[in-house]
């Protein structure tokens, strides 16, 4: 919650876009809100610490009512099987909160090993992160420049 | 690459990661959560759950879950039967998907109980964890990612991922035991040790009440000792040890005549001789005994050596006589100064400070009376709130504001290096 008591993506949506970092003592995940999406930003190594960290991360946005996650794989080089089940539990959370999951610019190798797994039967791969925005922004815009 | 390729890869990735985690990981919960990370993210299953079967009980402890319904907590009762019915799967797993499993057959009143919450909780394979032919716990897995069936390669992966997450729950219930058996032992060790002590106080008894006029004498001295030992830096069990020393170093009077103990005048050469037997008779007595500290019955047959060579039994020197002889000389000599003997009233705490000056280096060792002196003036000053020195010297022995300067002169002058410069010029 921000300090006017307004979730923070809703105070995202009002502004448009806000930069939301989190808190750098129990984590170092990227991340910012546009409209009422969060973009969540994954390592170069997803293992158990970095995977348990972005779960946090969307749990906490989720918390604050966003209703799209978008987790960008731009700087990901490695998947490992821990962090599978953990992106898993992340989609399994969402679904239950009737929020929308979509990775974003996801290599090859680990486009590969979704499919392999079946994680990208639950989400929506988009080529980069502007592109995972447009799939939601339509909508948010509006919000926004209605105020 | 291949799809089968890559799979092979990966499985035998998280299979490697497996083993290591299952070997370095010092916390249980934590092992059981990353293994079953490890296994759900390894075949792309959405929820499980890792439950150990309690010993002699019918229940099961939930060890980690993932994905399951807030509330779900995965306590189940798996009977005798139930556990042998897990051990004679066919496939060493049971399905509860669509297609019905005859190995369900075997597991009538398992799934009776449980089948319903489980198909609620959307789990479609339960995997007994097997270890020296017992089963150890059960794995709940639920529907696969990509919603197809479990095949049987993939069955054949979940058997030896959850295999290594048996050995993991089998090695943390033998460690548990290893300590519940060394706690025990340590809870036995310390009651010998209690008897032993206690055994002890009733021969320093024994020993006192032959002495009509030292009564209580080894009890002190074994205090005396303790405290000068502490003060000197020495471990609790080294203390405990010395403490038992002073309580034994008269056992050797045991064996001398009770007419020249108790001899109401100063005895002659030839009653001094018998007398002085005791700390070579207590060695005997002690040595044959196996005591929990090191040295006592060297500590009771040296007690009565000093550092000139003039002492007895064998009349060694300074550096021959074991320091813990040394604390027990000093503390019987104190305790022998500090009371009434049946020829003489006990002496004035300054008359004792003058022979504890008059005598370190020659009969006692500097550093032992150096501790000694640094005791008891913590004490008079209330540097330490313990009254031990007043317990035994009795109320109106000491007086605080007369005889703590005189300590600390005493102190000043035994100053290690002054010492030093004394034994130079001599």
């Amino acid at each position: 919650m921000s300090r006017t008591g307004i979730p923070a993506c809703l105070v995202g949506a009002h502004r448009r876009e806000a930069i939301v970092l989190a808190d750098p003592i129990t984590s170092d995940v990227r991340s910012h809100i546009v409209g009422t999406t969060a973009v969540v930003y994954a390592s170069d190594y997803l293992n158990k610490l970095t995977g348990e960290r972005i779960e946090r991360e969307c749990k906490k946005q989720l918390d604050s009512g966003c209703r799209t996650l978008v987790i960008d794989f731009s700087d990901t080089g490695i998947v490992n099987s821990i962090a599978v089940s953990i992106l898993l539990g992340i989609i399994d959370i969402a679904e239950k909160r009737e929020a929308r999951v979509v990775f974003s610019d996801v290599n090859d190798q680990t486009v590969q090993l979704f499919e392999m797994l079946g994680v990208i039967k639950h989400v929506v791969l988009a080529k980069d992160e502007q592109e995972a925005l447009n799939l939601f922004s339509p909508p948010t815009q509006t919000q926004a420049m209605s105020h | 690459m291949e799809p089968n390729t890559q799979k092979l890869i990966h499985s035998f990735s998280a299979l490697a990661d497996l083993g290591q985690e299952i070997a370095d990981s010092g916390d249980f919960i934590e092992m059981m959560r990353t293994s079953l990370h490890l296994l759900l993210g390894t075949i792309g299953i959405r929820r499980g759950a890792v439950a150990e079967c309690l010993v002699h009980r019918e229940e099961t402890n939930t060890l980690a879950l993932w994905g399951l319904g807030e509330d779900y907590q995965a306590k189940l009762v798996v009977e005798e039967d139930d556990r042998e019915a897990f051990l004679n799967l066919p496939t060493g797993a049971l399905r509860l998907d669509s297609k019905a499993d005859p190995a369900e057959l075997l597991l009538t009143t398992f799934l009776a109980r449980h089948g319903e919450e489980l198909r609620a909780e959307e789990i479609e394979l339960i995997v007994p964890t097997v270890v020296r032919g017992a089963v150890t716990g059960l794995v709940l897995l639920g529907r696969k990612a990509s919603e197809e069936a479990f095949t049987s390669e993939d069955i054949e992966v979940i058997r030896a991922m959850v295999r290594h997450i048996g050995v993991g729950i089998h090695t943390h219930r033998l460690l548990g035991e290893v300590k519940q058996r060394a706690e025990e032992n340590e809870k036995l060790y310390q009651d010998l040790r209690a008897i032993y002590r206690d055994t002890v106080r009733a021969f320093a008894a024994a020993i006192d009440v032959k002495d009509t006029y030292t009564q209580g004498h080894s009890e002190r001295v074994g205090k005396y000792s303790e405290i000068i030992a502490r003060e000197m830096g020495w471990g609790e069990n080294e203390v405990e040890g010395i403490a038992i020393a002073g309580y034994l170093h008269d056992i050797g009077k045991l064996a001398v005549e009770r007419k020249i103990i108790n001899a109401p005048y100063r005895i002659d050469a030839k009653e001094s001789s018998e007398l002085n037997r005791h700390p070579a008779a207590g060695f005997d007595i002690l040595s044959p005994i196996h005591h929990p500290y090191a040295d006592i019955p060297l500590m009771a047959k040296y007690h009565h050596e000093r550092l000139d060579g003039r002492g007895y039994p064998d009349g060694l020197t300074d550096t021959q006589i074991p320091i813990g002889a040394k604390i027990v000389s000093l503390a019987d000599s104190f305790d022998a100064m500090t009371t009434d003997r049946p020829y003489k009233t006990r002496r004035a705490f300054d008359s004792v400070i003058h022979d504890l000056r008059a005598n370190t280096g020659k009969q006692f060792d500097v550093q032992v009376v150096t501790a000694f002196c640094r005791a008891l003036l913590k004490e008079l000053t209330g540097e330490t709130k313990e009254r031990k020195f007043l317990k035994m010297l009795g109320k109106n022995y000491l007086d605080a504001e007369k005889d703590a300067p005189l300590l600390r002169e005493l102190l000043n002058e035994l100053d290690p290096n002054t010492q030093a410069a004394a034994a130079g010029g001599v």
